[in-house]
């Protein structure tokens, strides 16, 4: 049964990387070949391209524009996004060849990351069921993304502070992953259940709103230089249009 | 036609606002008559295959623009714009929060062109476009102002006016029109104003009102039109033309102008600033629009482009035309690209040509209205956010009393007037009052702590929303001025002083 399970999870995981990088390059393909025909940063906006790093910078670490919008919901998306960043670094050693010695030593915080990430998960959850604005603007799938996380969360924690956990197991199936040398995986339906649902994470990644990760970096408001009147800003089909105007002109 | 009011119970919005179903559900603008529509290119009436038409012209709308495309994708529903829109605050309608209103256009993109929604619509809130959809579509991407106030917090700067613009795109698109802008877009096309007024018209009215600051001043300032060779082409807002208080701002300009000895004219067939086709995001038309401005500069054989106080005419003259109908390299160097009225007058008074004499105003103490396109949308002068300095340092050197609003109503910030985008119609009044809600309460505090008595603006289309809405929140409604108006006042008009 274990080599059965093995398989079968070694092939979900595989499938679910190859749909996130496939799903996520396929959509930003469209995006960068979607054109921005007319300049609409929101101003004030930056008017170097310096200015607009720092722009998406300041958005991607620190949220700003969020931070102007709603402190609670700030300080609640802010402290998931980054505990949840802090939580997948510590699976690095299950992956890297060497782990260094610091990587070890910052596993001591994980539980308190942990702790933090739960309960912002709980708290953004429980705005969008109480407030009647947010129940009203919720689809079944918003309240199940924050549910996936949470139970991402608890089956790991689970494995990390209470139950029996596999370090060695998980890293020899891990490794055996990134090599495709496939390696049995610990009898652990903790386990199991939680790879299973960061394989579902990932298969949804591409079509559904986790989108918002690659959109940041395309979104033309908030990349856009304020620089219309400098440089003509002519791309695309706009682009296309004058030049045939521009052939036709000459013909005639 | 029915609608309900739901209300929530109380202790449920003690906290929050309070949302209300359908509370705006009534306020919709007249259709554009079939003839019109015809004549502006687009379909007489709603064809029997309207809802394959309308999914294709998403379809191509989408792969039209980037912004629609990652727009649509990218909503994590984390509401933080929810109460954001002036329109939402006023009417609590649900469908009037920023996200809400996106999402009448976005669940039925889902529906069509996502695997999520094609295979589990419910799941993920996905719709099929229904006649029901498509009405809630007219009803309320017509009552958007398209002033992008939820896109300053959106963290992925989703912005709503993309929305508004494409959804009024495809409803044109399947006949189906809004008549105040295609009234205006048809009239500006035949008589190159928003008012359909010929020529003829305007010159008389400009020779009265030479006479009117005449009597008034007893000096003879000009307000020339279509004279070849001035060096300035000013385009204005029509209403600047006969509205009040938008008249007193072209006197301002007028005055300006005078004082410093400048040469400039208006022109009778660019005789408008504003562009509707920006409202219902129609690419080709806008360009015509924008075309007239170029066309009549070049005929003119004019040095410079100024626009008058007008907002959007800003956002496409400061942010588009460039891309629009340029090149325009037969300016002249130093101004190659258009400038705003309170660019040039600020120029004016920071090189000493222009002295102005605040106790002229003294009667006044004021606070000034940023009108969204300007503050959102475009900019002023050389350094980002001096679109909030300018204007302001104009008022501040033409008056002795100056005070602003609350900081979360003013500069980027701004409420919008609520009748923005297309929505200045008498029969939505209801809607403007009430979207002028969070603006009314921003300045009702200053009059309280200050005793401000006027509000300046610099947008044609929030001077008469506050002409006609400040009496409904117990105001005068020569409470609203125009910049230049409080400019104009203090210019000393024919006197050497120093």
């Amino acid at each position: 049964m274990s080599l059965w399970v093995s398989y079968s999870l070694a092939i979900l995981l595989s499938a679910a990387v190859l749909v996130l990088v496939a799903g996520c390059y396929w959509k930003i393909r469209q995006y960068i070949r979607t054109p921005a025909p007319l300049k609409i940063p929101t101003t004030p906006a930056p008017t170097t391209l310096d200015g607009v790093v720092l722009r998406v910078l300041g958005e991607l670490l620190l949220f700003k524009s969020l931070f102007r919008a709603n402190k609670l919901l700030w300080v609640l998306g802010w402290t998931m996004h980054l505990s949840l960043l802090l939580l997948i670094l510590r699976h690095l050693p299950f992956f890297l060849p060497n782990v260094p010695l610091w990587l070890y030593q910052a596993q001591q915080f994980a539980p308190w990351v942990t702790l933090l990430f739960v309960v912002s998960l709980l708290g953004l959850l429980l705005r969008r069921a109480l407030h009647p604005q947010m129940r009203y603007i919720s689809a079944i799938s918003d309240y199940l993304h924050i549910v996936l996380l949470l139970a991402i969360a608890a089956s790991g924690a689970f494995m990390a502070y209470i139950g029996p956990s596999y370090p060695l197991g998980v890293r020899s199936f891990s490794r055996g992953l990134l090599e495709f040398d496939w390696q049995a995986i610990p009898h652990s339906p903790v386990l199991w259940l939680h790879l299973i649902l960061v394989a579902v994470l990932m298969l949804i990644f591409p079509f559904s709103k986790l989108l918002h990760a690659p959109g940041l970096f395309f979104s033309p408001t908030r990349i856009q230089r304020d620089n219309s009147r400098e440089a003509r800003h002519l791309v695309g089909w706009v682009e296309d249009a004058e030049e045939n105007q521009q052939r036709s002109n000459s013909k005639s | 036609m029915s609608h309900s009011s739901t209300r929530l119970p109380k202790q449920q919005a003690s906290s929050t606002h309070t949302l209300i179903a359908n509370a705006s559900a009534h306020l919709k603008p007249v259709k554009a008559e079939a003839a019109l529509q015809a004549k502006l290119g687009f379909p007489k009436q709603q064809p029997a295959d309207w809802q394959q038409q309308a999914i294709a012209k998403l379809g191509e709308v989408k792969s039209k623009y980037r912004s629609l495309q990652v727009f649509l994708d990218s909503c994590m529903k984390c509401g933080a714009c929810t109460d954001k829109c002036h329109y939402y605050l006023g009417t609590s309608d649900p469908k009037n929060m920023p996200v809400a209103r996106q999402d009448l256009l976005r669940s039925v993109y889902r529906r069509y062109y996502t695997l999520s929604g094609k295979y589990f619509p419910k799941l993920v809130g996905a719709k099929d476009l229904t006649e029901e959809v498509l009405d809630d579509w007219y009803t309320y991407f017509n009552q958007c102002s398209e002033c992008r106030r939820c896109s300053v917090y959106c963290p992925l700067g989703i912005d709503t006016a993309e929305f508004a613009m494409a959804a009024r795109d495809i409803m044109n698109s399947i006949g189906i029109g809004q008549k105040y802008t295609a009234i205006v877009v048809d009239n500006v096309l035949e008589r190159g104003n928003n008012l359909g007024m010929p020529g003829p018209v305007l010159q008389d009215t400009l020779d009265s009102l030479e006479e009117d600051i005449q009597e008034d001043t007893g000096v003879a300032v000009r307000l020339p039109i279509d004279q070849a060779g001035a060096e300035i082409l000013l385009v204005t807002p029509s209403a600047d033309f006969f509205a009040e208080p938008h008249v007193d701002g072209l006197i301002g300009y007028a005055k300006v102008f005078h004082q410093v000895g400048q040469s400039w004219t208006l022109s009778s067939t660019a005789s408008e600033a504003a562009n509707f086709a920006l409202f219902s995001g129609n690419f080709e038309q806008m360009q015509t629009l924008a075309a007239r401005i170029k066309q009549a500069a070049l005929e003119l054989g004019v040095k410079r482009i100024v626009f008058g106080e007008c907002g959007h005419a800003w956002r496409v003259g400061y942010s588009f035309l460039n891309t629009l109908v340029g090149p325009l390299d037969f300016l002249d160097s130093k101004y190659p690209q258009p400038e705003h009225i309170c660019e040039t007058t600020y120029r004016y008074l920071f090189n000493g040509a222009l002295k102005l004499d605040p106790s002229v105003n003294d009667d006044m103490v004021l606070t000034y209205h940023d009108s969204c396109n300007v503050a959102r949308a475009s900019r002023m002068g050389v350094r980002p956010g001096a679109q909030f300095e300018i204007p302001r340092a104009l008022l501040r050197a033409a008056a002795n009393r100056f005070f602003d609003m609350r900081d979360d109503s003013i500069r980027d910030a701004s409420f919008c007037c609520g009748a923005g985008g297309g929505l200045l119609m008498d029969h939505l009044m209801e809607l403007r009052i009430k979207g002028a809600l969070p603006r009314m309460q921003a300045l009702q505090q200053v009059v309280k702590q200050h005793g401000v008595t006027h509000m300046a603006a610099i947008c044609a289309i929030c001077k008469s929303q506050f002409a006609q809405v400040l009496p409904h929140y117990g105001f005068e409604l020569d409470q609203i001025v125009s910049l230049h108006q409080v400019v104009g006042n203090a210019v000393k008009l024919g006197e050497e002083w120093i």
